[in-house]
């Protein structure tokens, strides 16, 4: 019972400010000591943290099975490149643009399909991620440079800064998914969080209660999916180029196991998540070969373990009754 | 016309393999709920555990019983070591796991798919491996201008056949009965006395060799596998699951079938670049006009 005197421990304010402070130094501190190639890790973890914490809207704080998310990354991705290379729009000025873009798609292809429970949603998700990543092989009217992508997207500037080292991309990334974060933690303790866990928890309860579970829903999946549109453009910004290869099944399976691995509707468990998926198989370069085995194995192992998530979200009950010290 | 049969025939053939694949999907959904992930890879294991059993004994056997001696003795093999892999995945990766949650179930059937076509990788290698010509049966009937492969009619009867011994023992006997129970409510049937493991692993046994023997036929029929082929046609064999509706026997073959001729047919008169677009675009005008699939009955929403 460790692990529960582990977190009574951090539940005490000053711990936890100071451990907040702790992670924060490292985070900040951590390119300018670390050599390039592993802050371009710190930047992919970034960037599935970013995902994960859409999808963790989706998933985690509304519970709608969403194995498709990789379609809104890819469309924001695509905004992003096929704006900047044709018409010469700021990459930049593209990251809410792309966030629109990829918000809009959301909510055009749920409306139809958000009535849908369970496993059903699960397939309907999953058959959209595919439409999307076929649609941008095949190449409708030249657009989306078929199984090529789209090359040659400018570098990012911010005033008049171009952002272009491994450390300059970190630090965007971080900054992104540190605004997400805060809002999101402010989200989860509104009204709408509040409805929204209800309706995971029970719906036809929530519905009863007068919750407008449709439209909660709606706004979960728009909202998901604006947060990927912004990981899109991060990434096409980095790559300086998008192909329909980046935004397969696995990876909208990478960002479920990422809100699952790190806790269902948690902030920092699916940052934690993130690191997971994307350390794990830096850490067993050395058996390259065999580190997906390993992980899947990992997967399984971890569910196993701690079926909650590695970090699970504690509940407001649970606060009332055994919330020491304050 | 002719091409439209040839079309047809195709399609028949393709929806075949779905419709194998699909009721294993289908058998383990309807008993645990989950959809299980790793099946599309226990296709895969299927193919190359087949593709080996050929090829180290096309020698002996080959020459000794000829092509017809050799088939059963690939199908057998690779439909037992598939089904063993089956049971060690439901024992290892799922018993511990599902009465916690169905998310973190669903989580370990993806890392056991992950897991699963990493093995193939590890153990085969990355490249696409070729099923020969001495192991396939390359005969053909010649009716007019229209030409019907013996392949293509073993496919084809073997998967009827199969269809309807599963399709009997699942509503005709006792065992079945037992099957039936545990799918309509786990612990009621256990009260009962019905030994529900031994269901589980029935389906976690029969759903991965059916699984397998249609990783054979796709070797034989495109004459090469690849490590991730798993995922492909676990796909498709889940869109097909779900478009007869799920849970359901002769549902999971109808859906597979369809799905085969609503392949071919686009892919020969629309486009063929354009025809998994068709066939998910389907998918999800169904689920929404018809949210159960086609055979699939109305379920009571549990409150």
């Amino acid at each position: 019972m460790n692990l529960v005197r582990l977190r009574n421990f951090a539940a005490h304010k000053p711990v936890r400010v100071a451990l907040f402070f702790l992670v924060f130094g490292f985070l900040v501190s951590f390119p300018f000591w670390a050599s390039r190639y592993w802050v371009d890790v710190g930047f992919y973890v970034g960037l599935y943290a970013l995902l994960g914490l859409g999808l963790n809207v989706i998933l985690g704080e509304v519970g709608l099975f969403n194995l498709g998310h990789a379609a809104f990354w890819a469309i924001g991705a695509y905004t992003t490149a096929i704006l900047n290379v044709r018409f010469g729009l700021p990459t930049l000025a593209l990251l809410p643009i792309s966030a629109l873009v990829a918000a809009g798609c959301a909510w055009l292809v749920s409306s139809p399909i958000i009535h849908l429970r369970g496993d059903y949603l699960c397939i309907v998700t999953i058959a959209l991620g595919e439409i999307v990543r076929l649609v941008l092989i095949n190449n409708p009217g030249g657009l989306t440079g078929g199984p090529n992508g789209v090359v040659g997207i400018a570098r990012p500037a911010f005033l008049g800064h171009v952002i272009r080292t491994p450390m300059d991309f970190y630090f965007l990334v971080w900054a992104v998914v540190a605004v997400c974060a805060l809002a999101l933690r402010q989200l989860q303790r509104s009204r709408i969080g509040r409805a929204w866990n209800y309706i995971r928890e029970d719906e036809i309860a929530a519905e009863s209660m007068g919750v407008d579970v449709r439209a909660l829903k709606l706004l979960a999946f728009v909202l998901g999916a604006a947060l990927a549109g912004l990981a899109g453009n991060i990434f096409a910004a980095k790559m300086r180029m998008v192909s329909p290869d980046s935004f397969t099944f696995m990876e909208s399976c990478l960002m479920f196991c990422i809100v699952l691995l790190g806790g269902m509707g948690s902030v920092p468990g699916t940052i934690v998540g993130a690191a997971l998926v994307v350390l794990f198989p830096e850490v067993f370069r050395p058996v390259a070969q065999y580190r997906l085995l390993f992980f899947g194995l990992a997967l399984a192992a971890t569910m196993y373990f701690r079926p909650g998530g590695l970090w699970p979200r504690r509940r407001a009950v649970e606060f009332l009754v055994e919330r020491p010290g304050r | 016309m002719l091409t439209f049969v040839q079309q047809l025939l195709n399609g028949l053939t393709i929806g075949s393999f779905y419709a194998f694949v699909a009721l294993g999907y289908s058998l383990i959904y309807a008993i645990l709920k989950l959809i299980n992930f790793a099946h599309g890879d226990l296709f895969g294991l299927g193919a190359y555990l087949g593709y080996t059993v050929f090829v180290y004994a096309s020698g002996v056997v080959g020459r000794t019983l000829g092509l017809w001696g050799l088939l059963p003795m690939g199908f057998a093999a690779a439909a037992l070591g598939t089904a063993c892999a089956g049971l060690v995945i439901e024992r290892v990766a799922y018993r511990p796991i599902y009465p916690i949650g169905r998310l973190p179930a669903v989580v370990s059937a993806l890392g056991m798919a992950i897991f699963l076509s990493n093995f193939i990788m590890a153990v085969w290698g990355p490249r696409y491996l070729a099923y020969q010509e001495s192991f396939i049966p390359t005969g053909f009937w010649q009716i007019g201008e229209f030409k019907i492969r013996v392949l293509q009619v073993l496919i084809l009867v073997s998967s009827l056949v199969l269809l309807g011994v599963l399709y009997f023992v699942v509503e005709r006997t006792t065992f079945g009965a037992a099957v039936r129970a545990v799918a309509l409510d786990r612990e009621t049937a256990a009260l009962m006395g019905i030994d529900f493991l031994k269901v589980i692993r029935f389906a976690f046994a029969v759903g991965p060799a059916l699984g397998a023997i249609a990783g054979v036929f796709v070797g034989m029929y495109y004459r090469q596998i690849n490590f991730t082929m798993g995922w492909v046609y676990g796909l498709k064999a889940f869109t097909a699951t779900i478009l007869g509706g799920i849970g359901n026997i002769p549902g999971a073959m109808v859906g597979g079938i369809l799905l085969g001729l609503l392949e071919a047919l686009t892919a020969g008169y629309i486009s063929a670049a354009w025809k998994d677009v068709f066939v998910f675009a389907a998918l999800m005008l169904l689920l929404i006009f018809r949210p159960t699939g086609l055979l699939g009955e109305k379920v009571a929403e549990k409150v």
